[in-house]
């Protein structure tokens, strides 16, 4: 190694810890934010206290907003696992023309704009005339759960080797029974990666859940705007703290059953 | 098996047909729309968009943020995927860490986290006169700086993470064949490293300015309504001032620059794939 080698090794490790940590900063920053007993947001706490967590209780609206964001989050990511499954055999095994055109598709949603997506719908749905606001927002959300699942099934896919599913077929189970039985177990880390992204990206969603709510069906995340709005109190910094929590357990169970480095390449 | 294979085809149907349904034909609508004033084919409405010059400093505004948070991460992120792509053990589970769970914590909650850093009397000023650096706090909150600081952070791991896998599957002798044919590093970097680790580049700057560009949540807590975004005038064209038909005009222009990024980038990424 030359000098101007460790030079530039020495500085590349510079940015990459100065990356690690200003990646994990708002993360630690909310975390220290919810413990303060102050009623503003000063940093250190003066005194470490639970009183925000303590107060999240008489938050109105906050209980009804977690139940519909973790309801829309494990549904429409299910409906995903399905449609998305079928598609991916499809586009995998078929030997139709524009398979190519049809995997860009689907996972297309996660280039577009989210807003501009909201507002279409929006006007859609009002156009067919749907009014209920929870099916608007599991609709909307398939769109939002769908092209992860389908960018990690079509991964996966084109590397399983489906003589398997043949094998079985041979062996007397149905089409649709060794699809079930064999193939979605061996490919267990693509189902699981490609669900818990779908699901923390339908939890997180807020620009196409806003023009699909109503006054009763609010998401956390607009919830959690609103607040903002209203009284932005560290209660909120305690919120996001469970969502971090959140976060950390989906992350344990991905790193314990699929490794991280999997988990990044979808 | 000719007859199964194609009817294998039809299980992309269900799929197919819900994203052509409730994604595709809304979008197209929402085009539409855009050209058509009752009913009649006209652009008149984003003729009216580009004369005023409100409008016209909003997409310039848009469109340099969204430049320098892709700049800003771009810069960032290379040197951290190179380390990356040979760290082992311990130091690789730390960087894996580091970009798994910012982006499996939600935008809100970032976004949420840097108004607290970036208040007046906050962690960063507190820090700041600490160090003698400034006498008095800075205004940073509601600053493009803020912004494109706190947009950077939270789009960081979409630019690193494509970067780190081409750099990972390239062989690492590759550097040292070069350095043992007596190529000077600089010579190195500009042949080999850079040129292999190109299509993780484009990937990774498409994706993050077509986050940056249409983002909505970070500017409006990070900036708010003082310095309106694309997203911003949409959102409030359609939530609050009613004006449907200057919303429709906006999220098209919107949804325009993101396919043309999008395919302005598969068509980079076939170009250099093609010439390696």
């Amino acid at each position: 190694m030359t000098g101007t080698d460790r030079l530039a090794l020495a500085l590349s490790w510079v940015v990459a810890l100065g990356c690690v940590i200003f990646l994990m900063l708002p993360i630690v920053i909310t975390l220290a934010a919810s413990f303060t007993s102050s009623a503003v947001y000063t940093l250190p706490p003066p005194e470490w206290s639970l009183r925000w967590y303590q107060s999240l209780e008489r938050r109105s609206g906050l209980w009804e907003a977690v139940t519909l964001s973790l309801n829309l989050a494990v549904v429409s990511t299910a409906i995903s696992l399905i449609l998305g499954t079928l598609a991916a055999i499809a586009v995998t095994r078929g030997s139709f023309r524009g398979r190519e055109a049809i995997a860009t598709f689907t996972v297309s949603p996660l280039m577009m704009p989210g807003l501009v997506v909201g507002v279409a719908l929006l006007q859609f749905f009002r156009e067919i005339g749907l009014r209920d606001a929870y099916v608007s927002l599991l609709l909307g959300h398939i769109v939002i759960t769908l092209p992860f699942v389908m960018r990690t099934l079509l991964a996966s896919m084109a590397a399983f080797d489906f003589s398997l599913v043949d094998a079985a077929r041979t062996l007397g189970l149905s089409y649709p029974r060794a699809i079930f039985q064999v193939l979605v177990p061996n490919l267990a880390p693509a189902y699981l990666t490609g669900g818990l992204f779908a699901f923390l990206a339908s939890m997180d969603n807020y620009p196409i859940s806003i023009f699909l709510t109503d006054a009763r069906n609010k998401t956390l995340p607009i919830k959690m705007l609103q607040y903002l709005e209203e009284q932005p109190d560290p209660s909120l910094a305690a919120i996001s703290s469970g969502l971090i929590l959140l976060a950390c357990i989906v992350l344990v169970i991905g790193s314990r059953t699929v490794g991280l480095n999997r988990m990044i390449r979808g | 098996m000719t007859g199964r294979a194609e009817r294998i085809g039809l299980l992309a149907l269900p799929g197919l047909s819900f994203l052509a349904v409730i994604y595709a034909l809304p979008l197209f609508m929402l085009l539409l729309k855009s050209v058509q004033i009752d009913g009649q084919f006209s652009f008149a409405e984003y003729v009216a968009f580009f004369s005023d010059s409100y409008n016209l400093s909003v997409l310039w505004r848009t469109v340099r943020v969204a430049l320098l948070t892709t700049g800003l991460a771009l810069i960032i992120a290379y040197p951290t995927a190179i380390v990356m792509a040979r760290a082992k053990g311990f130091w690789l589970s730390v960087f894996l860490v580091a970009m798994v769970l910012p982006m499996s914590v939600g935008v809100v909650v970032k976004a949420f986290a840097w108004t607290i850093l970036f208040r007046t009397r906050g962690v960063l000023n507190d820090t700041l006169m600490s160090l003698g650096i400034t006498d008095a706090p800075i205004r940073m909150l509601f600053t493009e700086t803020a912004l494109i600081i706190g947009a950077a952070n939270v789009f960081l791991p979409f630019m690193v993470l494509p970067i780190y896998a081409v750099l990972r599957q390239m062989d690492s002798r590759l550097p040292e064949a070069a350095a043992s044919l007596g190529a000077t590093p600089v010579f190195r970097f500009m042949n080999v490293t850079l040129p292999l680790s190109l299509p993780g580049v484009v990937a990774g700057c498409a994706f993050t300015f077509s986050l940056a560009i249409s983002m909505y949540v970070i500017p409006s807590l990070i900036v708010g309504e003082r310095q309106q975004t694309l997203s911003m005038l949409t959102a409030r064209s359609f939530l609050y001032l009613r004006n449907e038909a200057l919303g429709a005009t906006i999220s098209s222009i919107l949804l325009l620059i993101a396919i043309s990024v999008v395919l302005t980038s598969s068509w980079a990424a076939n170009r250099l794939g093609a010439r390696q």
